[in-house]
């Protein structure tokens, strides 16, 4: 690659962004006793170095579990101990068993923030770079703009390195996993895939797409002859690796038991804070999670979740491709994000990571997408005090899209992807060529919302009645839009195969 | 929608360069800052509340006003922004105070101030021509230059971090230049003497500026072999040019005048009681000459030719003491290094007025007179680096020998900038952001000029490797060695004799390519 130079310098810019986001505020910095995300993440370097691996996950008067007990699956534990050892080799108080809860000081603040980088810098960017370099049929130009646009995008880094998470290493995990997968190294990328769920049980929200497409790929070969073969071979991945993350967890029953109670707390109810998902837009009018009995909760959201991604699935399984198969992994991202049970706000990095990788296909919606899901996260962001860094990324990572895709110029039917679907619409309604332009529109109301509610809950207090009024709103807004783009994700993949098979049918 | 999408769209890529590294500049905000920081809001106290007739002698903070008289106007103006911030940061008792709306608008104001320098560098790129290249953008001369120019690493760690205003200073500096080079020579000069009055480290370049305007504004035309007419001088451009230059030092000296002020003024910006070299030695002459001299001290006490009892004992424990005694090597005075700054200078001077070679010829000059004396000065910074470097980067995209001299310049003078910031935090921002602006340099000029031959000989490519070492042992392995509490000052000793030999090379090879190239007058057909 000749302007190899230009993407070293949109790596380099991305680190910058990266740590210069990291020299602010952490969540629950100096608010004891519970603190934040960054005390959970030290307080299991604590639990893991100290305490025997078969006590990490179980309740004694060494690991109280209602103080950031371990909920993450054991890669997330390993990593937790990894970085114990070297914590331990710096300052040992920072890990001290007790004595360490709530330790905070600068030197371990850039402690903890390096190896947030370090991961990073291991897993999830070379990922993005080998990503983008293999990307078709776009000139290297672009493949270097849509590396710097996924680079920046700024709720991965507000999450990460503002707030403090590691979800670089497993969206990273998985974004391995969509490369080995889509470039028929299908058991490098199921290997891929399952580190990404062992290390969060989220990733699951991917599973679905990934299990479709490798079934769909098997089935193109042939169920009787190669595809066997190769079921049988992804099958034993996914096992081995299973197992090995597993290992010291599967001596005993009642170990495996307990992780996975703690992996999937059913009892926490529908969901939690403020989440941009329907059931928490819907209780604004109706408190379903106080109206209705625990188990009809969970039964409803798995049968809204089922159904908004069958079809998709159902799509992806039968013509199997790349491209469809990333965006299903946006659709059902999103299905999941917007109906299932316990949902983070965090959460909806997991669908921000696919619309990443569509960003060079449809450029316009994409960008849309992920401000939309920065905006999501806002009262989340003002919590943790990084409004400044908040608006400063979103407003780069902005202009980096528009400067580079040049995205107001790609809102015709063709750029949006939505021709198939305009021109079958055309078939019972002539007049339907407003679509582009009502799109347009749309965006630019959805921006100006977004800025007005963004100045309001920064400036305005809230009425006394009503204090959650402005996250409330948030969410509100946010969940419409998310709405919105399931719907228009859906039509893509739906209309997308049905023009692969009339290709098919002239070829 | 139109609008945004003018306001950032494919082609304006200037205006994203500029935002872009505007918000950068935003995310900088919580970095550290130095000294500086309480300085400038010293300043800001010190216009704000006191009559101007205290400005130059108020010494409650040892941060004395000792800029000249338009920075203490801007200070002033500024501060009737600032009240609105924070109140208290204008309270000159209020020693050391910084609550994080002072900082917000400290660094704000840094940042807004900026536009100065983006809208010079955008007049730079117009008049710039550089070398015609291929039609790609990001291989076009004046995209090049923009991005050297704006995300220019020492300007964003010096005024971004470290804190200080050279942002819009240097625009007033590169508007000047801007100006000479659309022919607009009484704007250009105007500029020049208002910026002098800003902060006189400018000096250093003003014989450039001088000459230049005598000998190729006030002479209105030239011998067809190139040299003077020196009937074609005309009274009426000499007697503007000096009533302009008189009525800005008026307007900014007058009122001190008015009050008997001026020599207080001037002791306070010229303070010769500091010592030959400032604490950390910047990368010139002087830090090679005291560094030969630390040598021989040292080969001297072991073959027993010096005494030990006579050796001053500051120079051998730190070498960083702010009055240093050379040991075998004579002592330097201020009027020594004013001699030899004065020497160094006058070869490209004499050839800018025996020689003229338009604007072009003027901007050597002047880099030249920027090198020399950062060469040769008296306690020099080493942030005065960066008068030499944002010229240089005009010159870098027009010839591939200049491109040459500008990288090997830049990278070693920013690299000397590196002890400026010494926190942990700091430390993956200067070496990302270094790592950015040297590897962007190098390979876009070099697919700028890839059809002529390599931009660095084999011994200069070395050179230039050799950093990244260098960097490595003084922060990563050197403070972990036990020579770390016996002698602390290694690295940067080693940081600026190393910078020093690339700087002193980059300033002679530019003297040669300046001192041998053909007059223009037998080129240019005219």
């Amino acid at each position: 690659m000749e302007k190899w130079y230009l993407m070293t310098a949109a790596v380099l810019l991305g680190l910058t962004v990266r740590w210069t986001v990291s020299l602010n505020s952490y969540s629950g910095a100096g608010k004891p006793p519970m603190f934040g995300d960054y005390e959970a993440q030290r307080h299991w370097q604590e639990i893991t170095f100290n305490l025997p691996i078969k006590q990490w996950y179980f309740n004694s008067s060494d690991n109280n579990l209602q103080y950031w007990g371990l909920d993450y699956p054991p890669l997330t534990a390993y990593h937790s101990f990894l970085c114990a050892y070297v914590a331990k080799f710096i300052n040992p108080d920072w890990i001290a068993l007790h004595t360490s809860r709530g330790y905070e000081s600068q030197a371990h603040k850039l402690f903890m923030r390096a190896t947030v980088l370090i991961a990073d810098l291991l897993i999830y960017i070379p990922a993005v770079v080998l990503y983008c370099c293999c990307l078709k049929e776009i000139s290297t130009k672009k493949k270097i703009a849509s590396a710097l646009c996924i680079l920046l995008y700024p709720g991965l880094i507000l999450i990460d390195y503002g707030h403090f998470q590691y979800n670089s290493v497993s969206l990273g995990f998985a974004l391995w996993g969509v490369l080995g997968v889509s470039y028929d190294w299908d058991l490098l990328g199921s290997l891929a895939f399952c580190l990404a769920i062992n290390y969060k049980q989220m990733e699951l929200y991917h599973s679905l797409p990934f299990f479709c497409f490798l079934l769909g790929k098997c089935f193109k070969k042939g169920l009787k002859g190669k595809g066997l073969v190769l079921l049988i071979k992804l099958a034993c991945t996914v096992v081995a690796s299973f197992v090995l993350c597993w290992l010291p967890f599967f001596t005993e029953r009642e170990q495996t038991l307990q992780v996975l109670r703690r992996l999937f707390p059913v009892d926490r109810g529908l969901f939690e804070d403020k989440v941009a998902n329907i059931w928490c837009s819907f209780s604004v009018f109706l408190k379903i999670r106080d109206i209705l009995p625990h188990h009809i909760q969970i039964m409803i959201s798995f049968c809204f979740t089922f159904l908004s991604l069958l079809p998709a699935c159902i799509k992806l399984t039968l013509h199997p491709s790349p491209k469809g198969f990333r965006f299903t992994l946006v659709s059902c991202a999103l299905s999941f994000f917007l109906f299932s049970f316990q949902v983070h706000e965090k959460s909806i990095l997991l669908v921000s990571l696919p619309v990443c990788l569509v960003l060079s296909e449809i450029p316009f919606m994409s960008t849309w997408f992920l401000l939309v899901s920065t905006f999501s996260m806002l009262p989340l962001l003002l919590k943790d005090e990084l409004l400044m860094p908040s608006v400063v990324t979103v407003m780069a990572f902005f202009i980096a899209c528009a400067t580079s895709f040049s995205i107001f110029e790609k809102t015709s039917e063709e750029e949006l992807q939505l021709k198939c679907f305009s021109t079958s619409v055309r078939k019972y309604f002539t007049c339907f060529t407003f679509l582009p332009r009502i799109i347009q529109h749309l965006f630019l109301l959805s921006v100006i919302t977004m800025i007005l509610l963004t100045m309001m809950t920064v400036t305005l207090d809230p009425p006394q009645k009503l204090p959650d009024l402005f996250s409330v709103l948030v969410c509100f807004v946010s969940c419409l839009h998310f709405l919105f783009f399931l719907v228009y994700f859906n039509i893509i993949i739906m209309w997308d195969s049905k023009n692969g098979r009339s290709q098919k049918k002239i070829n | 929608m139109a609008a945004l999408g003018i306001a950032t769209g494919g082609s304006n890529w200037f205006s994203a360069l500029a935002l872009g590294v505007t918000l950068l500049k935003c995310l900088l905000i919580p970095t550290y800052h130095s000294t500086d920081f309480e300085v400038h809001r010293n300043w800001l106290a010190i216009t704000h509340s006191l009559p101007i007739s205290q400005w130059y002698y108020e010494a409650t903070s040892e941060w004395t006003l000792d800029y000249p008289p338009f920075f203490a106007w801007f200070e002033y103006a500024l501060s009737h922004v600032a009240k609105y911030f924070d109140q208290e940061m204008l309270n000159v008792r209020n020693l050391n105070y910084s609550s994080s709306r002072t900082l917000l608008f400290q660094r704000f104001s840094v940042i807004f101030t900026d536009a100065l320098f983006v809208y010079a560098v955008h007049e730079c790129c117009k008049c710039i021509d550089g070398k015609k290249a291929g039609k790609e953008l990001t291989e076009k001369p004046k995209f090049i230059l923009s991005v050297l120019l704006l995300w220019n690493f020492g300007l964003l760690i010096v005024d971004h971090i470290h804190f200080q205003y050279n942002g819009f200073l240097s625009g007033l500096m590169l508007l000047s230049i801007a100006r000479f080079f659309q022919k607009r020579h009484m704007e250009g000069a105007f500029l020049f003497a208002v910026l002098l009055h800003f902060k006189h480290i400018y000096l250093y370049v003003a014989p450039a500026y001088g000459v230049y305007l005598l000998r190729s504004y006030c002479f209105t035309a030239n011998k067809p072999d190139g040299s003077i007419r020196w009937n074609s001088f005309s009274f009426v451009r000499l007697i503007s040019l000096g009533l302009i230059v008189f009525l800005v030092s008026a307007l900014s000296l007058g009122p001190f005048l008015a009050l008997n002020q001026l020599p207080q003024v001037f002791s306070r910006l010229f303070p010769f009681k500091r010592g030959l070299c400032h604490a950390y030695w910047a990368p010139n002459f002087w830090a090679l000459y005291s560094a030969l001299d630390k040598v021989l001290s040292v080969i001297g006490l072991e073959l027993k030719l010096l005494d030990p009892n006579k050796i001053p004992k500051a120079s051998m424990t730190s070498g960083l003491v702010q009055q240093f005694q050379h040991t075998v090597l004579p002592s330097v005075t201020p009027l020594a290094t004013f001699i030899c700054t004065l020497i160094a200078m006058l070869p490209s001077v004499f050839c800018l007025w025996f020689k003229p070679q338009g604007p072009r010829g003027f901007l050597r000059c002047l880099i030249l007179c920027a090198l020399s004396s950062f060469m040769f000065g008296w306690h020099v910074h080493e942030k005065a680096i960066l008068l030499a470097v944002l010229p240089m980067s005009l010159l870098s995209v027009g010839k591939a020998v200049d491109a040459s001299i500008f990288l090997i310049l830049t990278t070693t003078g920013h690299y000397s900038l590196f002890p400026l910031l010494f926190t942990a935090p700091e430390l993956p921002i200067k070496i990302v952001l270094m790592l950015l602006f040297t590897t962007y340099s190098i390979s876009s000029l070099k697919t700028l000029f890839r059809k002529e031959k390599p931009l660095f000989t084999w011994m200069e490519t070395f050179y230039l490797l050799g950093l990244g070492p260098l960097e490595v042992f003084c922060e990563f392995v050197f403070p972990f060695t036990s020579w770390n509490l016996k002698y602390p000052f290694i690295p940067l000793l080693l940081t600026s004799v190393y910078c020093a030999v690339g700087i002193t090379y980059a300033w002679l090879k530019l003297y040669v390519s300046v001192l041998t190239d053909p007059p223009v007058g037998k080129t240019k057909k005219q």
